[in-house]
């Protein structure tokens, strides 16, 4: 029987035995699980990829509302501030917070997104890998490279954790895409297997008790402007990684550390909108507006 | 332990805004459909717990009819699934109910026309779904695989006979579930399999002894 690679030490050691990206290893494990080709493998990649790509370019455009007509207009907002004056942190910064903005926004007025790993968290991943695809004019091959890599973090990762606010908290989802996408973005700049894993470590362990406790049960505050945050959170992590900054903690203890907090965390705060934000006393009069909505 | 997928992880490409809400919602009508096997006259949905309350804002109701009316997660039709042409050839209406003995993400689908039907499901998070209950009887589909459904007299030799006949053509067995209400009463299997079924093999299922209800669903697209 073949032994499974469950943690990151375990993808380390291989990548090292077998002098493989992980990216190389992912595709290649993917096709003894799919039994398709390397070929297809990376087809279906660039299936998501270009989804996400539509997904950015629809959300640019509109300022549609959502159903409760809560949130919709920010991207908006935010590119217009650009078009004014630049952003502070420089360009890659307005394109990765508006692109994290149009993605999201996108999901919410029932747009298509890629759940990555979750609809809840679609934008964190997309808006970094794209922003810098674009600002580096990457090939579609590094970019496919680097999504699989973030799809092989996320698939680490869940193996301990699952990949649910419900289960694990934000944390568990926008945390978890962050943490991918820090490792996608070591990847394309160049570092080595350790160091995206030491992104993956940074990225998670600064996430760490996260909840997830939307506003009326809905997928809109805070989860929105959270995937900006949070985008820009990935960016963090992969400049220390590169930097050689190490996680003293090792990735897969934060895992196990993330996996443990999923447990203890109240389930009040898991997605069922019983505490935290969505039990403030402006929730409760959001609540009771788009209640009032749905009986008309 | 089962391995994970970076498709799991990088995908669905869906309507949003939710996995478990909106998309989760379509793939349970969609089973639900393939289950009733046919177009019903009208369907009532009954939405229960966390579906009923935010099921609204996450267009859970329209994912649901969606699926009955057989679009697949990622249409971009969903967001006016009820101003669609066959739509409007369907009763519908929606009833959000409580109930702490169900599923915070439960759903019953109420089939009436050539035949009624009720079918029950949950939203399991990230996209999973289950099918729990076919008119009561317990089942447990997730759509993950070619899954062959039967409802049958619980007695010796039905299962050997089915999986036979199965084995003949070469198809794989990948999972299997079997309940029965009581010894010697009906009983329900649900047969995962790694390729589809082909009508003649079907028909000759149907052909054993004692099976009320046979349904070949196919599989999800992920």
């Amino acid at each position: 029987m073949r032994k499974y690679v469950t943690t990151f030490a375990e993808l380390l050691a291989i990548c090292g035995q077998k002098r493989q990206k992980i990216y190389e290893f992912a595709q290649e494990k993917e096709t003894l699980l799919l039994d398709i080709s390397i070929d297809e493998v990376r087809k279906k990649v660039k299936k998501s990829l270009d989804a996400m790509k539509d997904a950015i370019k629809a959300g640019l455009q509109s300022k549609e509302k959502s159903i409760s007509r809560q949130c919709g207009d920010d991207c908006e907002k935010l590119q217009k501030k650009f078009e004014i004056g630049h952003a502070l942190f420089g360009r890659l910064f307005e394109k990765i917070t508006t692109y994290a903005l149009a993605t999201i926004e996108e999901n919410l007025r029932m747009g298509k997104i890629v759940a990555c790993p979750t609809a809840g968290s679609c934008a964190i991943v997309p808006s970094v890998l794209i922003a810098i695809s674009e600002e580096l004019s990457l090939s579609e091959t590094e970019q496919i490279n680097a999504l699989i890599t973030a799809g092989e973090i996320g698939s680490i990762i869940q193996n301990k954790v699952a990949l649910a606010g419900a289960v694990g908290g934000c944390q568990a989802e926008c945390g978890v895409a962050s943490a991918m996408s820090a490792g996608a973005l070591v990847q394309i700049l160049g570092g080595s297997e350790k160091q995206i894993v030491n992104a993956v470590a940074l990225a998670l362990k600064n996430v760490l008790g996260l909840t997830c406790d939307p506003v009326a049960g809905l997928v809109e505050i805070p989860c929105v402007k959270r995937n900006a945050f949070l985008a820009i959170h990935s960016v963090t992590a992969a400049e220390l990684a590169l930097a050689g900054v190490e996680s003293k903690i090792p990735a897969d203890e934060v895992v196990d550390a993330l996996s443990q907090t999923s447990q203890l965390m109240s389930p009040l705060l898991k997605e069922s909108s019983q505490a935290g934000l969505a039990k403030t006393k402006t929730a409760l009069k959001i609540e009771q507006k788009i209640t009032n909505k749905n009986k008309q | 332990m089962e391995q994970n997928s970076l498709f799991d992880i990088i995908s669905p490409i869906m309507v949003g805004p939710s996995s478990s809400h909106t998309a989760g919602a379509v793939r349970l009508g969609l089973l639900a459909r393939n289950i009733y096997g046919a177009t019903p006259k009208k369907i009532t949905f009954k939405l229960y717990n966390s579906y009923a309350k935010t099921g609204r804002g996450h267009g859970t109701d329209k994912g649901l009819l969606a699926g009955v009316l057989d679009l697949q997660v990622d249409d971009i039709r969903i967001k006016n699934v009820f101003n669609l042409p066959e739509a409007h050839e369907i009763e519908h209406n929606f009833e959000f109910l409580e109930d702490f003995n169900r599923h915070p993400n439960a759903v019953d689908f109420i089939f009436d026309g050539a035949h009624k039907m009720t079918i029950s499901g949950n939203s399991l998070g990230a996209g999973s779904v289950q099918i729990t209950n076919i008119n009561h009887f317990s089942i447990n589909l997730s759509g993950e695989y070619n899954t062959l459904i039967l409802i049958y007299k619980d007695k010796p030799g039905i299962l050997s006979k089915v999986s036979g006949l199965i084995q003949n053509e070469g198809i794989n067995i990948a999972a299997l579930t079997v309940e029965r209400s009581a010894r010697g009463e009906e009983a329900s299997m649900c047969m995962g399999l790694d390729s589809a079924l082909n009508y003649s093999l079907i028909e000759k299922i149907k052909k054993i002894d004692d099976i009320y209800l046979i349904r070949h669903v196919g599989k999800l697209e992920s």
